[in-house]
């Protein structure tokens, strides 16, 4: 059960910054909308144009590393190592 | 009386000539170039925002631009950021609360120290600036470009008239606005960067 435990917290921790990671590294907040700067022709005014887009940023990463951590400690909980052992048994 | 009447005669043309060149343009933007960005600085990362819910008027002699007059309206509700979490606590009650103040506006006083230079000109435009309920005079250095007769480029040839490109740089504090005074100060920062982008049309029939 430990084992199962360990494992499951690594895949989730491996996914969450492989994540954050394809998705640009973002270094600040989460964004769930980007903008981009496009030009008029006419008036030369810069203007944003925004989408919808999620891009996880630092916080996401440090929550999902947190959860990665505790799970991790409860690993190693007595209880989870005893069923472990009965269930070798 | 012959000449009482020509020298009368001759004033009203002249007035009517002057008034003539007063220009309004209306600021409200179908293609939604318009546009606000605001900038606060914070410990991870400023925060950029923008917004685009502008309307209002400015009326302005071509030829004498410093007698510009009008008033910018931006629809508080309006305002962007990248996180949705984010601006629903920016739009809320501790912060903007746009429910109870829908408009964010700038009413043109005066014009200062006006720089005319063909078709552009600079000026530092004074003028009460109202945020969340409070109005504050501020003083903004502004570049306008007034581009005759190029409204029919923007519309297709739909509609002949012209433009009006105003662009200004200024900086306020949140708390002098009752926007959180004095607080949360080491998460976002009490100035706020505010750069102002608008062109307004005056159709000609």
């Amino acid at each position: 059960m430990s084992s199962f435990l360990r494992l499951g917290t690594l895949i989730l921790w491996l996914s969450i910054l492989s994540w954050w990671i394809l998705a640009g590294r973002n270094p600040g907040w989460t964004k769930t909308s980007v903008s981009t700067m496009q030009t008029d022709p006419v008036t030369g005014i810069d203007y944003p144009v925004w989408k919808k887009q999620f891009v996880p940023g630092i916080d996401l990463l440090a929550v999902g590393t947190g959860c990665a951590v505790v799970l991790f400690g409860v690993s190693f909980l007595p209880f989870l190592s005893r069923n472990t052992k009965n269930q070798q048994l | 009386m012959k000449n009482t009447i020509i020298l009368l005669a001759a004033a009203s043309a002249f007035a009517a000539t002057a008034t003539a060149q007063e220009i309004t343009f209306d600021l409200k933007d179908p293609k939604g170039v318009n546009n606000i960005v605001f900038k606060l600085d914070a410990p991870l990362e400023s925060i950029n925002g923008t917004a685009n819910g502008i309307t209002g008027t400015i009326e302005i002699d071509p030829a004498e631009p410093e007698e510009i007059e009008g008033k910018i309206v931006v629809e508080t509700k309006s305002l962007t950021v990248s996180n949705s979490l984010m601006q629903e606590h920016m739009l809320g009650a501790d912060w903007l609360d746009a429910a109870n103040h829908p408009e964010i506006t700038f009413e043109v006083k005066e014009v200062l120290n006006p720089v005319k230079n063909g078709n552009e000109g600079t000026a530092d435009v004074k003028g009460l600036f109202t945020l969340k309920g409070v109005s504050k005079e501020i003083t903004a250095p502004a570049k306008v470009t007034y581009l005759p007769g190029r409204l029919a480029d923007r519309t297709n040839g739909k509609m002949q008239g012209d433009l009006l490109v105003i662009r200004t740089n200024f900086q306020i504090k949140r708390g002098d606005f009752g926007i959180k005074a004095g607080e949360n100060l080491d998460k976002v920062s009490d100035t706020i960067d505010i750069s102002l982008s608008i062109a307004g049309s005056a159709p000609k029939s």
